[in-house]
């Protein structure tokens, strides 16, 4: 369990005050000049040490990304994107660092941006985050009148601009490459790669997306050094995270952990526990909508990081947990998923635009027992043709959550069918 | 160059290639419904997944995966292939089973790569997406509940007509391809959509259910609906020309084909002229062959040779040219022009009349200056190579007259051709652009040549070129856009005054007393004096065989083997798809049987004694290929003592939709021009 002292967010909760000198008295902004004044290379390299894995979900190490963009430019100005388009069914994370620690977005984004050579960062935000978007801007303002951006920003010597872009709300904006065309004022569709983001991005010119978090994260690790981040959660899973825990736990809550613990410890000890006992629990979706589902008995001894949730064939996505209890009808609530994604497809490419309204559609016979076994291994067998021939990761996002429950709950989805046969030692009960 | 192994196959290919580039070269098709080498890579169909060594363990789209040197590729492996079966499911699910009434039957992507990779069952139980079908006016005819969402029509229309009209509404399955706003299509080259839509879901309106592609013979043929030459197909069925269709040609239409080109083929089957007419008492009457070959011989024999005249209009074929001069020759009459528009120019030198720095040319082009044109009305595919060159960035165009949208900017100089003298002696600021550039273009409208003052300007835009630098032994940047097809082919054939000889102008006012119309359609007959007795030989019905004393009806481009002169000098040869109809007849063997009944008969008995004398008389109609021009010869064009007038530069088109006998006669053309000129006029 994390110690408090380890925590980079200590208002996370917004108890004290977000604006600057709130910020400034809990440690932002002290000594921003003397980081950057270590130079670019130290600071990517820092970063590459502290083991940081981009907290939006695909877990790509930060520092490595980092390394990317070019060293010197050939004439195209170099840009960071920080993708505030959380979108993902049960996260809230970013939305409490925009509310309550603005300035570690901020002061993240000059020091990033440093590192990447950058002088101009675009942060793109969910359009629905309304109320967060003018707290944000108000402490970028704040930011700008204290000298922090803008010229020789922060007295670092270093030009630095930050600009607040709203999105429109669109679940695929958040894919980064989509999001870019979205900034660019084109409609959110994703981009071919290559080429990546770092060769060509924003408006053609060398670009680098990092979540909210990953940024807001940077400078607590310059400042503590990345041995203590990397000394945090587990090998190769390092430092501490923001889970959002939401469904039937009695205190629903975002917490800042260490990488690594105990899914059940988590929900236990942060969330008050699973409605009516950890017994009460049903199924568990450790990492926001797209992530597969985990039942019961792999939830028991589950561990909360990267590698430990792709070992079960799940994942830790943006470290949204939403806890089902046993009054959860789990075929329903993955049709629910089914329907969000088929609502959300950019309709770009064949299988994702074709695939999700027809796994959706199988999905909801399935649930109104109108599904033969055939039918329901036939909505397995077509995942398999849309995840991995998509131009993004949404054939994925779309797909994975029917392959979870269809290896956590491959008999109850199949009680479903209209042919089922109740086994012979299950009927002598 | 990058090496790579495609099926066990090696092959070399540029850098920056993709690996479905590197496959063609192996002679590997992979399939694609997105992908067009002419457009923008979307990558959205996936059907041309292929599987690369030593990457990611999921299929790669070939289209958009850039070449390596050393890459592995299996174009046909069972990853492969699941992944394309995946694909093609996919847009069957929703895809109606429409073939046998759909006119994409038999030449359509989908059904073809459905065969290699379809199942025969389809296991989707769901309902099946319709869409609403829009109208876009009379040419495209859409059904977008058959649209697979490859995005090849919105690419088209945004990159290459310019014209962004089209794009996606809704998202997910719900996407629509669509105008936004209900509304025609206004680009002139919006019929090319129907030829990249990969299934039914864009066909072409006037030839809805009109025949299956097997049923259709197809002739290689050239287009003259413009001066452009573009490469065509003719598909037949019978006596009826049933749809024409562009060939790729890159160095003249790429694979493009302009509107009234694709389009004006009903007019072929309207207004024709299908027998002699012979005027009796004042009104025209049907006649034989004989009867007008005997009253013709008459009034040959009775009118003096310097009174007999002869005007050929613009869609005229060189042989008939050539048979009618010989004609003239045997006559002793000099009075002959091409010029139907009155043009009097100095055409001394074949570069003073030519598009000289070619079609293909314009991508070398860096600056650009148009002279009384609208290439969008006049030749809208080389329009289209003009927008395909500024695309490609670094290049600057300017225009000296009117015209809308060209589809690129262009500094809007006014129509004042005073503005040239102001370029000439460098006073304008567009004068440094045009000196700063290594390869300019100058491009002046034929139809600029009709002026009273045609050769003072013709004169000045090749000083402006000179003074320039656009005229060198690499590169010749003087141009003639000429709107009218048999015009280049007749000022080399010298279908001009000879000594002596009366202009087209002179002819009409009275100059002779016997004037030989030959397809001239658009010559101003208003002056002509009531004694004047007019020959017309043509295919159509339209103001000058109205005017006519004797009727010869001729065949259309469709009906004859035929060679035309591009604007830019490209000598091409039509193909007879069809006969002409009823008595009409080649009219290089109505002239040929004509000189035989006058007693001045010409000595060719076949199309191959034609040719051959006519390659002995102007020796490029011998030469097989096309050699671009540079320019060695600074000395310009006569400007015939005109001076420069002051009157605004003014389109030589009001509509681009029709502007010849074929397209007037066109239901379709008469269709576009009620509903796209108005609408492209408001817009503008």
């Amino acid at each position: 369990m994390l110690k408090d002292s380890d925590r980079i967010y200590q208002n996370l909760y917004g108890q004290g005050d977000w604006r600057l000198a709130a910020a400034r008295a809990r440690g932002d902004w002290a000594g921003t000049a003397d980081i950057i004044a270590r130079g670019r290379d130290a600071l990517v390299e820092e970063m590459k040490a502290s083991g940081m894995r981009g907290r939006g979900g695909a877990g790509f190490p930060t520092g490595m990304k980092w390394s990317f963009m070019p060293k010197t430019s050939d004439g195209r100005p170099s840009y960071l994107v920080i993708n505030a388009d959380e979108s993902e069914p049960g996260t809230c994370k970013d939305r409490d660092i925009i509310r309550n620690e603005p300035h570690k977005l901020i002061e993240g984004a000059l020091i990033a941006g440093f590192s990447l050579g950058a002088n101009t960062a675009y942060i793109y935000i969910r359009g629905e985050y309304y109320n967060e978007a003018v707290r944000l801007q108000a402490a970028i303002d704040e930011a700008y009148e204290a000298g922090l951006l803008g010229k020789n920003a922060a007295g670092s010597g270093w030009d630095f601009d930050l600009v607040l872009h709203r999105g429109a709300g669109a679940y695929i904006c958040g894919e980064e490459s989509a999001l870019l065309e979205s900034l660019e004022g084109k409609k959110g569709m994703p981009r071919l790669k290559p080429p990546f983001p770092a060769a060509m991005g924003l408006y053609g010119c060398p670009t680098t997306v990092n979540n909210v978090e990953t940024i807001a994260g940077v400078p607590t690790i310059m400042r503590r050094g990345a041995a203590w981040f990397a000394g945090l959660g587990r090998p190769k899973n390092s430092g501490t995270k923001i889970f959002s825990i939401s469904g039937h736990v009695n205190t629903p809550c975002n917490v800042e952990e260490e990488l690594g613990v105990p899914l059940k410890d988590m929900i236990e000890k942060h969330a008050g526990g699973v409605r009516g006992g950890w017994d009460n629990l049903q199924a568990i979706i450790p990492g926001g909508a797209s992530m597969p589902i985990l039942n019961k008995a792999m939830a028991d001894v589950q561990l909360m990081d990267f590698d430990s949730l792709a070992a079960v064939k799940s994942g830790m996505g943006s470290g949204a947990i939403i806890v089902m209890d046993k009054s959860v009808d789990v075929v329903k609530a993955i049709w629910r998923l089914s329907k969000f994604f088929k609502h959300e497809s950019c309709g770009q490419c064949t299988p994702c635009r074709e695939g999700t309204g027809w796994m959706m559609r199988q999905m909801d016979r399935i649930v109104r027992n109108k599904a033969s076994l055939a039918d329901i291994a036939l909505l397995e067998q077509v995942t398999t043709q849309v995840a991995g021939h998509t131009i993004c990761a949404f054939g994925e996002a779309s797909s994975w959550p029917i392959q979870g429950l269809m290896r956590a709950f491959g008999p109850e989805v199949r009680a479903r069918a209209t042919d089922y046969v109740v086994p012979q030692a299950q009927a002598a009960e | 160059m990058a090496k790579l192994t495609i099926d066990g196959i090696e092959v070399e290919v540029p850098n920056g290639s993709s690996v479905i580039q590197a496959a063609e070269a192996a002679g590997i098709e992979i399939p694609r419904f997105c992908y067009h080498e002419r457009l923008s890579v979307a990558g959205n169909c996936r059907m041309c997944l292929v599987e690369i060594e030593k990457m990611p363990p999921k299929p790669v789209a070939s289209c958009a995966q850039p070449v390596s040197d050393g890459m592995v590729v299996h174009t046909d492996s069972e990853m492969v292939r699941r992944g394309r079966r995946g694909v093609m499911e996919f847009l069957l699910i929703n895809h109606p089973l429409d073939c046998p009434i759909c006119d994409q039957g038999g030449e359509c992507d989908l059904q073809d790569e459905a065969v290699a990779y379809g199942r025969d069952a389809s296991r989707f139980q769901e309902d099946k997406r319709a869409v609403p079908a829009p109208d876009w006016g009379p040419l495209v005819k859409p059904t977008m509940t058959r649209c697979i969402h490859c995005t090849r029509c919105v690419r088209f229309t945004t990159e290459v007509a310019g014209t962004a009209e089209l794009g996606a509404t809704y998202r997910g399955e719900s996407t629509q391809i669509g105008t936004f706003v209900q509304k025609a299509l206004s680009s002139e080259l919006s019929g090319n959509i129907i030829d990249l839509c990969p299934v039914g879901a864009l066909t072409s309106k006037p030839y809805a259910f009109t025949a299956r592609p097997w049923e259709l013979r197809k002739t290689d043929s050239i287009d003259v609906l413009d001066a452009l030459g573009a490469n065509i197909r003719i598909d037949t069925r019978g006596p009826d020309v049933l749809r024409i269709l562009p060939r790729i040609n890159d160095d003249v239409n790429e694979e493009w084909l302009g509107d009234k080109s694709r389009f004006s083929v009903d007019g072929l089957k309207r207004r024709r002229l299908d027998q002699p007419w012979l005027r009796e008492h004042g009104k025209l009457r049907k006649a034989s062959w004989e009867e007008v070959f005997e009253a013709v011989t008459n009034k040959l024999k009775a009118t003096a040779p310097e009174r007999i005249g002869t005007i050929a209009g613009d869609l005229v074929d060189v042989e008939t040219l050539f048979a009618q001069k010989s004609l003239f020759a045997s006559l002793g009459s000099p009075n002959l022009d091409c010029r139907q528009d009155g043009a009097q120019f100095d055409a001394s030198r074949r570069e003073f009349y030519l598009f000289n720095s070619s079609v293909a040319g314009i991508d070398d082009a860096d600056a650009l200056l148009l002279i009384g044109t609208n290439p969008r009305h006049e030749a809208p595919v080389l329009n289209a190579r003009i927008r395909k060159r500024w695309l490609a960035g670094g290049f600057e165009a300017a225009l000296v007259g009117e015209a809308g949208d060209l589809t690129y900017p262009a500094t809007q100089l006014g129509a004042d051709p005073q503005v040239l003298n102001n370029l000439l002696d460098g006073s304008h600021p567009f004068a440094a652009t045009l000196a700063n550039a290594k390869k300019p273009m100058i491009i002046l409208g034929a139809g600029q040549l009709a002026r009273p003052d045609g050769a003072a300007l013709h004169a000045l835009a090749w000083q402006l070129a000179a003074k320039f630098g656009a005229l060198s032994p690499e590169w010749h940047g003087f141009n003639v856009l000429h709107h009218a097809a048999a015009r280049t082919g007749g000022l080399d054939a010298g279908f001009l005054p000879g000594p002596g000889g009366k202009t087209t102008r002179e002819m009409l006012t009275g100059g002779v007393d016997l004037l030989w119309l030959l397809g001239a359609d658009e010559a101003d007959l208003s002056q002509l004096p009531a004694s004047t007795f007019v020959i017309y030989q043509g295919h159509h019905g339209d103001q000058s065989a109205q005017r006519a004393d004797i009727i010869l009806p001729g065949a259309a481009y469709t009906e004859k083997d035929a060679t035309y002169v591009s604007t830019e000098g490209r000598v091409q040869r039509a193909q007879v798809a069809v006969k002409a109809p009823g008595l009409a007849r080649e009219d290089w063997r109505i002239i040929r049987a004509l000189s035989a009944y006058a007693g001045h008969v010409l000595r060719f008995d076949n199309l191959e004694e034609l040719r051959a004398q006519l390659a002995k008389a102007t020796p490029l109609f011998g030469q097989a290929e096309f050699r671009r021009l540079g320019n060695a010869d600074l000395t310009g064009p006569s400007a015939l003592g005109q001076g420069l007038g002051s009157a605004p530069l003014t389109p030589v088109f009001a509509t681009y939709y029709q502007t010849d006998v074929i397209s007037r006669a066109s239901k379709t053309m008469a269709e576009c021009v009620a509903t796209i000129t108005p609408h492209a006029e408001a817009a503008e």
